[in-house]
């Protein structure tokens, strides 16, 4: 091999090796901005201030007699508990036919200053697995938003 | 009964695939061609084992024999029998038991057509093939047991999950998808088997490429099926979301692609080799990890996956898999001799070489994605998921650059080219790219991605069809059209075939672009007959009524179209209510023109149907997703029609076509 194939080849190494280099960053750091947390009402409360601008998935049970709904708006405002903490929410959109009070919700957004859950995107706990916990028990919020995923089966 | 005749049938075929797997290894090991021939025999005999098994499964699910495990689980007298029948797919077992016969079908294919080519490495391809069927046969034996007896038979089933009647297309759509996943196992095995014979000649070439693109066509149909039924029956209004499911279905895809394009480089250079065979392998690992991801429920948890033994199984094979490839290609590549180098990085191989690291790259940031929440949640036991943002930031930038790159490639010459024949190849494309964004600017483009996309697609346009109709422009002005024709559809048939699927992809690529850049949402509350504006159209709540059928009951909300005051269409979303399920689910109605669709989902109604929920979307382009990929499919196709010169050549003269090269692979003027 002669010296000049020999620096063209270890000049392509190097190239690769920092292009390689670079895209892994990206990624990486692609990876880190764009994850989504499964939460429940207990853990978005611990993370504070962190929980505001991050994408969150909220699970958990329809507080009864929190719904409100403006059909003229499409508005809709309610509170998710686990049993132990009550976040409100609030989004915009028709919710599903399913949605009702005490029902498992899962919602995706983020929370704001204002101290209320903005929901891009609301779920229904489904499959059949899924049970309503009894008066006063615990909400299973990482079951519940296991159930909202499109089942996997399907495709 | 049936259910005995099918463990019988199994148990059958992993027999005859571990004494065929034997006979084979004997065969490579000492040129024993007695050996190789019973293990093309019983390469038979395990495809018939597996047929028969599924034969019997089928005759269980429509005699409804409860006593058979899988019938109880997934039967039910009240499905109609189209239903009943694809419920062989419809459900983990099932579906292994299936992937049987493809498998079956795939590895006889194999064995009768490759029989006597490739005296160097048929018996090393027949026992990887066989190697795999022992291990499919044994999942299906042991950990899936589909025909495992129930003691107290139900005297009825659940039925299939709804969501998988709701749709004619589920019908193809797992079919065409395994169809894909299985096939790969014939060019991984001719991989194998060229790294074990220490060549990889121009006949075996021949036969990978051929045998990786059929699953490379049916993969593509099986995920834009996914597509098209994830937007005809899921009701979000998009078809693709980056979920896991999907992504497994790209990865391989994403390496069988890059395959076949440095294939071209190796038939036509004799460079790359050991990077082809490396990609071959890799896609092969990429279904099986796949297979692993969505069929053993570890994306519900991974913690959860354990309560089957079919994930731990899938897994123990995928690691046996890697560990074989990797012991292989260390040993082996370095006996496979390139014949050359690229020289210029102006020229075609340079271009061919880039397009495979851009598939790489993609394919990495799709597995990083996909892969990264089970690791955190085994290490941290966390439970993330990877939002969407990360692939389109990712895969957007890599796909508008092979886009880009599908102009640049075809338009350079093979060796080398001077700089000033190379600006004169690539510079009148740029027309094309130009003409392409005005037109997407004169129709509302805006978004900066979608514009690079229009302008790499329309630059990429004019390549292809300039390339496309070459020979025959060529013939024409030289007066002879007919041969040019001839041409075209004969001897250049591979490259004119190309071309079309070129042509598919460019399609496909912009309308992916265009439908997500100018996609408008509305989400309104109706009373009945109110309007509200989506865009120039006005839909207006006609009123609801009730459907009942067998299996499901369905509320249907009528739903007038109009646009510039003329009604364009009445769509029908509904949600069906099946008695197995605790909840409904809404199935879409789509107005579907060549300029834009209308989608319309129904979220709920009340006030006993004097006032609906609806969601909807205008969706420019997305048809054209759907008759793009038909384009790619007629391409490959085009390709894949045997030839029967070709055909005569082989039976005639084996010997001959090791000197004669690949003919097929005619570059006629470009």
């Amino acid at each position: 091999m002669s010296t000049e194939t020999r620096k063209t080849r270890i000049f392509a190494a190097i190239a690769l090796a920092i292009a390689g280099a670079a895209f892994a960053l990206i990624a990486v750091g692609g990876l880190g901005e764009n994850l989504v947390y499964y939460w429940g009402p207990t853990e978005l409360r611990e993370a504070g201030d962190r929980a505001i601008g991050a994408t969150i998935r909220l699970g958990g049970q329809v507080v009864p007699g929190t719904i409100q709904f403006d059909p003229k708006t499409t508005h809709l405002s309610f509170e998710v508990t686990d049993g132990r903490e009550r976040v409100p929410v609030r989004s915009v959109g028709v919710p599903p036919q399913m949605f009702r009070e005490g029902i498992g919700v899962i919602v995706e957004g983020t929370m704001t200053r204002e101290g209320h859950f903005a929901s891009e995107r609301l779920m229904v706990s489904h499959g059949n697995e899924y049970r309503a916990p009894k008066e006063g028990e615990r909400v299973d919020v990482e079951a519940l938003i296991r159930n909202a995923e499109p089942p996997g089966e399907a495709r | 009964m049936i259910g005995f005749l099918g463990r019988a049938l199994v148990l059958l075929s992993l027999l005859a695939a571990s004494a065929g797997m034997v006979c084979a290894l004997a065969a490579g090991l000492r040129r024993n061609d007695a050996a190789l021939a019973w293990a093309r025999r019983l390469t038979f005999v395990f495809a018939l084992g597996m047929l028969g098994a599924n034969l019997a499964m089928e005759v269980a699910l429509l005699s409804h024999d409860f006593s058979v495990q899988y019938v109880a689980q997934v039967g039910s007298r009240s499905t109609p029998t189209w239903v009943t029948v694809v419920s062989l797919w419809s459900a983990l077992e099932g579906s292994i038991l299936f992937w049987g016969v493809v498998l079956g079908a795939y590895v006889s294919w194999a064995t009768w057509w490759m029989k006597d080519r490739h005296p160097e490495a048929e018996a090393w391809i027949t026992a990887v093939m066989l190697a795999c069927g022992v291990f499919f046969a044994f999942l299906i034996a042991g950990p899936a047991h589909p025909f495992a007896p129930v003691p107290n038979p139900p005297a009825d089933g659940p039925g299939p999950n709804a969501l998988l009647q709701n749709h004619i297309l589920m019908v193809l759509h797992p079919p065409m998808l395994y169809l894909g996943y299985v096939g790969m196992t014939v060019p991984f095995s001719i991989a194998c088997g060229a790294l074990l014979a220490g060549r990889l000649g121009p006949d075996l070439l021949r036969s990978l490429r051929i045998s990786l693109l059929v699953p490379w066509v049916f993969l593509t149909i099986g995920i834009v099926l996914g597509g098209w039924w994830a937007y005809e029956v899921l009701g979000w209004g998009g078809y693709w979301a980056w979920d896991p499911v999907e992504n497994a279905s790209l990865l391989p895809w994403l390496t069988a692609t890059a395959a076949l394009h440095s294939i071209l480089v190796v038939e036509r250079k004799g460079i790359l080799k050991g990077w082809t065979l490396t990609l071959v392998l890799s896609t092969f690992l990429l279904t099986i990890l796949g297979t692993f991801m969505t069929r053993s429920g570890v994306f519900n948890s991974v913690h959860s996956f354990t309560q089957s033994d079919i994930g731990p199984t899938f897994l123990v094979f995928l690691g046996l898999g890697l560990v074989f490839s990797i012991v292989l290609l260390s040993a082996g590549i370095g006996r496979l001799e390139n014949e050359g180098r690229i020289r210029d990085p102006k020229s075609r191989e340079a271009a061919f070489l880039v397009n495979n690291l851009l598939f790489v790259m993609l394919t990495l940031t799709v597995l990083l994605g996909t892969v990264f929440p089970l690791i955190v949640e085994a290490v941290q036991g966390r439970q993330i998921s990877v939002g969407e943002p990360y692939f389109n930031r990712m895969a957007v930038p890599l796909g508008v650059a092979l886009l880009f790159l599908m102009g640049i490639g075809p338009a350079l010459p093979w060796g080398r080219a001077s700089g000033k024949a190379a600006l004169r190849a690539l510079v009148p494309p740029v027309s094309g790219g130009a003409l392409v964004l005005v037109v997407g600017l004169a129709l509302g483009a805006r978004s900066p991605w979608l514009l690079a996309t229009l302008f790499a697609g329309g630059y990429a346009l004019y390549v292809t069809l300039a390339e496309m109709w070459l020979p025959l422009w060529t013939k024409a002005r030289a007066g002879a059209t007919g041969e040019g024709l001839r041409l075209l559809f004969g001897k250049g048939r591979r490259r004119f075939g190309s071309y079309v699927a070129h042509l598919g992809v460019v399609i496909v690529l912009v309308a992916v672009g265009a439908s997500s850049a100018g996609r408008e949402t509305l989400d309104v509350s109706l009373a009945r007959g109110e309007s509200a504006r989506l865009g120039d159209y006005t839909l207006t709540y006609l009123g609801a009524h009730v459907v009942r059928e067998p299996h499901r009951l369905s509320t249907v909300a009528r739903v007038q179209v109009e646009r510039e005051g003329r009604r364009v269409a009445i769509l029908e979303p509904r949600l069906n209510q099946y008695p197995t399920m605790r909840e409904s689910i809404g199935t879409p109605d789509v107005h579907s023109t060549l300029l834009e669709d209308v989608y319309l989902s129904l979220m709920g109604l009340s006030d006993g149907g004097e006032r609906m929920g609806l969601r909807a979307y205008r969706n420019p382009m997305v048809i054209w997703i759907w008759l793009g990929a038909g384009v790619i499919v007629l391409g490959a196709g085009l390709v894949l029609w045997p030839s029967r010169r070709l055909a005569l050549a082989t039976t005639a003269l084996p010997r001959r076509r090791e000197e004669e090269g690949a003919e097929g692979s005619l570059e006629v003027g470009g």
